[in-house]
C-alpha cells in the first residue's frame, strides 16, 4: 500500500447525500478478477450518457456533461468532497478501487458508511469527516474558485484551505500509523501469530463444534 | 456486572488487544462467494501466504449464475471466468463445503450458511457482502467486510476490530395480520434513517421479535445493514436452537449438549447497559412500500408519495426531488395508484421457505395482473427450491403466471441476466431501491413477499390484509 501523508490537490465537489457504492461502481464492474481498471466506470451511470459494460472502450461513449467530474475544470481532482453517509450499501472493496484508479486519494464527507470507511484505510485513501458547517463554507469556495485546492496533512490532522484556515479533524492513531507507513495489515496481525494459535487451541478444546 | 450480548460475543473472540482498544478478533466461519474473493485469493498467492484454517470457509457462487437455462452453463464470459475462478481457488486451498454452480445446495450464501448450519449461535460470522448481518439472527457476530478483510482472514483467521457502540431496538406488541419481519425492518429504517445504526451494534429484542421464526428474523437481521449498522442480532431462545438442530454441520452428540448449555447463555444480562434504546410498537407497524431511492424513503400502504415542498432540510429535499425524478412519481400519489411492471421474489432477504409459502398463500388460485411483464420467484437456494416442490409452492406460483427459477443472487442486483429495463417499475423483495439497482434506469419499490404477490396480482400496489 502507497504511503498516506500529506496530499496537495485538486478538489471535486460531488454534492449529495448517501451515495452509495451502487452508484460510486455499478455492479456489472464487479465482475472483473483484478484489483485495478475502474477507474473509467467510477460514477458510471452519471457519467456517462449510455449504460457501461466491462471490456467497453470508454473514451467513445457519450459522457453526460452536467454530471461533476465531466468538467474541465476538476480534471485531475485527487480530493472528493461530498455530504453525509458516504458510501453506503454494498461492501464492495471496488468502490475504493474506482476512486483510487481514478485519482482521489481523500474524500471529505459529514459522514461515512462504515464498511466503506474501512476499505478506504486497507487501500490508501484517507476519508476525512468534517462537520456540515465546514462542508457548506468548502462547497461555496469549490464553486467559487476554479482550480480550488486543498492541503491534507495527516501528520498534523489538519485540511487546510487556500486562505489558510486549518481544519481539524479525527481519525484513528492505528489507522493513521498504518496510512503514515503504508503498512500491510495482514503483515502486522501475523506478528501474533504465536497468540492466534494459543487462542485457536484453546477454542478448539472449549468449543470443539465450532471446528467441524 | 450485567452484560450485553454484544459484550459477550466480543469477549469470547477477542485474541489480542492494542491500548487504543483495537481488537484482534477470531473469526469462525468465513462464508465466500465469488465477486468479492478473487482478488483476495491472488494477494495470498502474491505474498506467499498460506489460508490459516480453510476448515472455517463455506463457499458457493450465488452472485453471477443465471437462474434458467441451467444447461446452457453461464454464457456471460465475465461472468463464468469470475464463478471458475471461484472454482480453482477453492480446488486450490480447500474448504470446509463448497456449494458450486448447480450443486443441488447452491445458493445465495445467506440462504447456504444457516440451511445447512455452517452458521451456529455464537460466531463470529464474515463474508465480503454488507448482508452478512444476516447471520445475527443467531446470536452471531457477523458482519460484511471488504476484500482486503476477506484476504486478512484468510491468512491469519482474525480480523482488526474496534467495538462498536450499543444499541437495543425494542420491538413490543403484536404484529398485525399480513405485517412482516420486512415491515418491521423497513419501518425501522423509515424511522431511523440509512445512517441511524451507523457505529453501533443493535440488538433486536422485545417481544415481537421473539415470537418471530428464524426466518423472520433473519429478513430482520438481513436489514440491518440498511439503517446503517454492520451488526444486528438477536438473543438466542428455543427457536434458535429448534432451527439448528440436525442441520448438516451442527453439532452432534455429547457436543450438542455443550453447545446448547453456551448457547443459552447468549442474551444481554437484565439490567445490562446500552448507549442507546429505542422502542417501537409492533401494533402501530403497516405494511410498508418504499417510493425512493433509499430505503429510509418509506411509507405505509396507505400512504402516499411524500412531498419535497414540505422537506425543511435542503440537503434532505434536494435528494427527495432526485429521488422522485428518477422513479418517475408525483408527489401526493397514493401509493396503491402505483402501477407496476415487474415484481421480484427473491433475495437473500425474503428467499427462505417461509416467504415463498407466504407469497403462494396471497398468489393461490390468482392470477398475475395482465399489464405485469415478469413476475419471478427465485428461491434462496438448491434446498429451499426442492422444499417449496415439494409442497407444491412450484405450481402455484406457475398457475398464476409467475416463473419460477432456479437459485442465486437474481435480479436482487442484476449481475445476471435478470434485471429491469430503464424505466420499469418493480415491486421487489430484496432490500436495495438504490438507483440502478436492479438494472440502469430501473426503479425498485421494497416490499415484503406478501405486498409483492398482491401487487403482482393487482397490477399495482395493494394492502394485502384486503386480500388475506
Ligand atoms: S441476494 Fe442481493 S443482497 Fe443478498 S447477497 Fe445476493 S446480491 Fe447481495
Amino acid at each position: 500500500m502507497d504511503k498516506f501523508v500529506r496530499l496537495e490537490g485538486l478538489v471535486a465537489p460531488l454534492d449529495r447525500a448517501n451515495v452509495d457504492t451502487d452508484a460510486i461502481i455499478p455492479k456489472q464492474f464487479l465482475k472483473s478478477i483484478k484489483r485495478s481498471g475502474f477507474g473509467p466506470n467510477l460514477f458510471d451511470e452519471w457519467r456517462y450518457m449510455d449504460i457501461g459494460q466491462p471490456g467497453r472502450d470508454n473514451s467513445q461513449r457519450p459522457r453526460n456533461p452536467n454530471f461533476v467530474l465531466n468538467q474541465p475544470r476538476y480534471q485531475g481532482a485527487q480530493i472528493l468532497l461530498t455530504r453525509k453517509n458516504f458510501g453506503c450499501g454494498s461492501s464492495r472493496e471496488h468502490a475504493p478501487w474506482a476512486l483510487l484508479d481514478f485519482g482521489f486519494h481523500a474524500v471529505i464527507a459529514e459522514s461515512f458508511a462504515d464498511i466503506f470507511f474501512n476499505n478506504c484505510f486497507k487501500n490508501g485513501i484517507l476519508p476525512i469527516v468534517l462537520p456540515a458547517a465546514e462542508l457548506d463554507a468548502l462547497f461555496a469556495q469549490v464553486e467559487a474558485t476554479p482550480g480550488y485546492k486543498l492541503t491534507i496533512d495527516l501528520e498534523r490532522q489538519v485540511v487546510v484551505r487556500p486562505d489558510g484556515k486549518a481544519l481539524p479533524f479525527d481519525v484513528d492513531a492505528f489507522r493513521k500509523e498504518c496510512l503514515i507507513n503504508g503498512w500491510d495489515d495482514i503483515g502486522l496481525t501475523l506478528r501474533h501469530a504465536d497468540l492466534i494459535k494459543t487462542f485457536e487451541e484453546k477454542r478448539r478444546i472449549a468449543q470443539p463444534w465450532l471446528f467441524a | 456486572m450485567p452484560q450485553t450480548l454484544y459484550d459477550k460475543l466480543w469477549q469470547n473472540h477477542v485474541v489480542h488487544e492494542e491500548a487504543d482498544g483495537t481488537a484482534l478478533l477470531y473469526i469462525d466461519r468465513h462464508l465466500v462467494h465469488e465477486v468479492t474473493s478473487p482478488q483476495a485469493f491472488e494477494g495470498l498467492k502474491l505474498a506467499g501466504r498460506k489460508p490459516w484454517r480453510v476448515s472455517s470457509v463455506v463457499a458457493t457462487a450465488d452472485h453471477n449464475t443465471p437462474t434458467n437455462h441451467w444447461d446452457r452453463g453461464i454464457e456471460d464470459e465475465v461472468s463464468r471466468l469470475q464463478v471458475e475462478t471461484l472454482d480453482a481457488n477453492i480446488r486450490e486451498v480447500g474448504a470446509l463445503a463448497y456449494f458450486p454452480f448447480k450443486d443441488p445446495r447452491q445458493g445465495i450464501v445467506h440462504v447456504v450458511g444457516p440451511e445447512n448450519g455452517a452458521t451456529l449461535p455464537g460466531m463470529t460470522v464474515v463474508c465480503g457482502d454488507s448482508h452478512t448481518s444476516t447471520h445475527g439472527a443467531f446470536g452471531c457476530m457477523a458482519h460484511g467486510i471488504g476484500t482486503s478483510e476477506v484476504e486478512h482472514v484468510l491468512a491469519t483467521q482474525c480480523l482488526l476490530q474496534k467495538k462498536s457502540k450499543t444499541m437495543l431496538l425494542r420491538v413490543d406488541g403484536k404484529l398485525g395480520k399480513g405485517v412482516t419481519a420486512k415491515d418491521i425492518a423497513l419501518a425501522i429504517i423509515g424511522k431511523i434513517g440509512t445512517a441511524g445504526g451507523t457505529g453501533y451494534a443493535i440488538e433486536f429484542g422485545g417481544s415481537a421479535i421473539r415470537s418471530l421464526s428464524m426466518e423472520g428474523r433473519m429478513t430482520l437481521c438481513n436489514m440491518a445493514i440498511e439503517a446503517g449498522a454492520r451488526l444486528g442480532f438477536i438473543a438466542v431462545d428455543d427457536v434458535t436452537i429448534n432451527y439448528v438442530k440436525g442441520r448438516p454441520f451442527a453439532p452432534k452428540a455429547s457436543d450438542w449438549d455443550a453447545a446448547v448449555a453456551y448457547w443459552r447463555t447468549l442474551h444481554s444480562d437484565e439490567g445490562a447497559q446500552f448507549d442507546c434504546v429505542l422502542d417501537l410498537r409492533a401494533d402501530d407497524i403497516q405494511p410498508q412500500v418504499t417510493w425512493g431511492t433509499s430505503p429510509e424513503m418509506v411509507v405505509a400502504i396507505d400512504g402516499c408519495v411524500p412531498d419535497p415542498v414540505k422537506e425543511k432540510d435542503p440537503v434532505r429535499r434536494e435528494g427527495m426531488e432526485r429521488a422522485l425524478q428518477y422513479m418517475g412519481l408525483n408527489p401526493n400519489t397514493p401509493i396503491k395508484a402505483i402501477k407496476i411492471d415487474k415484481v421480484f421474489i427473491g433475495s437473500c432477504t425474503n428467499s427462505r421457505i417461509e416467504d415463498l409459502r407466504a407469497a403462494a398463500a396471497v398468489v393461490k388460485g390468482r392470477k398475475v395482473a395482465a399489464s405485469v411483464k415478469l413476475a419471478l420467484v427465485v428461491p434462496g437456494s438448491g434446498l429451499v427450491k426442492q422444499q417449496a416442490e415439494r409442497e407444491g409452492l412450484d405450481k402455484v406460483f406457475i398457475a398464476a403466471g409467475f416463473e419460477w427459477r432456479e437459485p442465486g443472487c437474481s435480479m436482487c442486483l442484476a449481475m445476471n441476466a435478470d434485471r429491469l429495463e430503464p424505466g420499469e417499475r418493480c415491486a421487489s423483495t430484496s432490500n436495495r431501491n438504490f438507483e440502478g439497482r436492479q438494472g440502469a434506469g430501473g426503479r425498485t419499490h421494497l416490499v415484503s413477499p406478501e405486498m409483492a404477490a398482491a401487487a403482482a396480482i393487482a397490477g399495482h400496489f395493494a394492502d394485502v390484509r384486503e386480500i388475506i
